[in-house]
């Protein structure tokens, strides 16, 4: 019961800030932390699938840029929101089922896989900017090579196209996408499906010899990562309003990875509170232009890793119960057979 | 009792590179059966284990399972079927606590959530946890819990047939003791084949002995006979012989 509490207590005060935000904020504000909310969103899929499942997804952003795009260029032809949103989850995820069938049944090493899902995302990357032509076109919208696809329609009420939501009520749904996601998630980890993926995690063999079929349980929490990430892409390009190929580049990628690290691998409120702390960081610095920001990123991530190597949340966690073993280290070795 | 054996290997052979590890075993082994595999290190159990289960795809020959060939199947296909297997080096799941260690053995079951909690109990009790050791991270157990954990895994997914690669290794006489009582429950739903060394323990389990040497099968009886037999005695049982050649 007491557990149920504290698992309730981050959902709720995501609830509250979305209803309350709008009262107390400035829409400036307002429609930056919808970004940021977009782009938690898409760390949980990491969160989740790295830290439950064990597969480092190097290139995580693909699902997210897929997402983005796949948004962009639904809404602009369809001219409805809602089903553009849901286009924006469907994409990455049929997308990660096709990758994730090759990865997942040749049974490539960890490593392997982490490199590859990068070269993925860069190879969208380099193809979505060498789309400049006006011939690369899906409907009436060009993908605008290094631009991308600008103006693109932000959300409107569900079969209303004309009726676009209002800077407010955009920022409670995305705070309300991210409880979403977030509540699923924690659900799933702790279902009978979510305690054999960490079972995976913890010894692929064993799991094997009882009888588990990994290649599956590893396919299926990747397309639930794509989805989550997708969702954040598509509501990330809402808020924006437009899409650029950067979506896929590396400082996009390594982001996601960053917030994980930071937040705890294992934990989900600890990646969430650590992307707005660097997304904000990241608008402070980039606003006055004194510091190199990829510098500031860097050194932050190999403090992280050297003095907080379990990461925010599990060492937030240790503290206040200093019984809390170091389960979760990102430089703890992978189960092996010995 | 008629019908096929619960596991029969036909001609089986593994290969690493020119050495070949099993090389044309033909073994049967009836439902019921605490089957003793021995033979000196390197002879090729824990490689033949590994074949029945598909760690290893056999080079060549034959595994049949209630006369099913399992040629083409997946590990995790051939567990579906009822056959667990400790590994000679232990496989547990370290980071996690015993009780979820048995619970995610039991799960493969599809049992209804109060009847697997029930399976979790029992099996903690079978294998002689208490609550203070029953929610301890597998990584934090003794040697020998370890292996009863491991133990208590296989009992709680209720195969067909066990297959157990030294579980007594590096016990203590009471440890092995345990152990034996653990297998002689093990063995009252499920087949059991066990590679050991400790003659104490296969006097206390196995009706039948099979002895495995350079990967062939060398003889099949009973454990007196096999304590007889005299060309076991000298590869096996006989280490002073061995010595006084090898000094030659
Ligand atoms: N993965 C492997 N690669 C190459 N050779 C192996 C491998 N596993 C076992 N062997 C060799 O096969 C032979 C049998 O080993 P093993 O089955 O472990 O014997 P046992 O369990 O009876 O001690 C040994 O010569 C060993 O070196
Ligand atoms: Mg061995």
């Amino acid at each position: 019961m007491m557990r149920q509490v504290k698992h309730a207590l981050f959902p709720v005060a995501l609830v509250l800030f979305a209803a309350l935000g709008p009262f107390v904020l400035e829409p400036y504000d307002l429609v930056n932390l919808s970004a940021f909310s977009a782009m938690a969103i898409a760390a949980l899929g990491l969160a989740f699938v790295w830290g439950t499942l064990g597969i480092l997804n190097l290139g995580h952003s693909v699902f997210f840029g897929l997402g983005a795009y796949a948004y962009a260029i639904a809404v602009s032809n369809l001219g409805d929101s809602t089903l553009a949103v849901l286009i924006g989850i469907a994409m990455p995820v049929a997308f990660s089922l096709v990758l994730g069938y090759f990865l997942f049944f040749s049974r490539l090493g960890d490593v392997y896989l982490g490199v590859i899902t990068l070269c993925v995302t860069l190879i969208f990357y380099s193809f979505m900017t060498s789309t400049a032509d006006p011939s690369f076109h899906i409907g009436p919208v060009p993908l605008g090579g290094f631009n991308g696809i600008t103006a693109v329609p932000s959300l409107n009420m569900p079969g209303d196209p004309q009726a676009f939501l209002s800077t407010e009520a955009t920022f409670s749904i995305c705070l309300l996408s991210l409880a979403g996601a977030y509540i699923l998630l924690s659900f799933l980890r702790s279902s009978d499906a979510g305690r054999i993926m960490t079972a995976i995690r913890e010894s692929e063999l064993r799991s094997e010899l009882l009888g588990y079929d990994i290649r599956f349980y590893k396919l299926v929490g990747f397309a639930v990562s794509a989805a989550i990430a997708g969702l954040g892409g598509a509501l990330y390009t809402a808020v924006m309003g437009y899409v650029s190929p950067n979506v896929f580049d590396l400082p996009q990628a390594s982001q996601f990875v960053l917030w994980v690290i930071a937040g705890g691998l294992g934990a989900f409120v600890g990646p969430v509170v650590a992307s707005f702390g660097f997304q904000l960081l990241s608008s402070q610095l980039g606003a006055n232009q004194v510091f190199n920001t990829e510098l500031i990123f860097g050194a932050t991530i190999i403090l992280f890793v050297m003095l907080v190597p379990q990461g925010l949340q599990p060492m937030l966690l240790g503290l206040s119960s200093l019984k809390f073993p170091n389960r979760f280290g990102i430089l703890r070795r992978k189960e092996k057979p010995a | 009792m008629s019908g096929p054996p619960i596991l029969a290997t036909r001609g089986l052979v593994k290969r690493f590179g020119g050495v070949a590890a099993v090389d044309g075993v033909d073994l049967v082994v009836n439902a019921g059966e605490i089957r003793c595999l021995i033979g000196p290190n390197g002879a090729g159990k824990s490689t033949l284990f590994k074949c029945l289960t598909h760690q290893h795809q056999p080079t060549s020959g034959h595994v049949l399972f209630e006369g099913r060939d399992l040629q083409g199947l997946a590990t995790h296909r051939i567990a579906r079927l009822g056959i667990a297997i400790k590994n000679q080096i232990p496989s547990i799941y370290a980071n996690l606590d015993v009780r979820e260690n048995i619970r995610l053995a039991g799960l493969r079951r599809g049992l209804e959530k109060r009847q697997l909690d029930r399976v979790v109990e029992l099996t903690l009790d079978e294998i002689g946890f208490n609550e203070r050791l029953a929610s301890q991270p597998a990584a934090t157990l003794s040697h020998a819990h370890r292996q009863w954990c491991e133990l208590g895994m296989l009992l709680a997914s209720s195969p067909r047939i066990a297959l157990l690669d030294e579980p007594t290794a590096g016990m203590t006489r009471e440890e092995m003791l345990k152990t034996v009582d653990i297998i002689k429950r093990l063995n009252a739903s499920a087949t059991v084949i066990v590679v050991e060394h400790d003659l104490e323990f296969i006097a206390r389990l196995a009706q039948r002995v099979t002895v495995l040497h350079r990967g062939k099968v060398l003889v099949e009886d009973t454990m007196d006979k096999i304590e007889a037999n005299e060309i076991v005695r000298d590869i096996y049982l006989g280490r002073k012989k061995e010595a006084t050649h090898a000094e030659r």
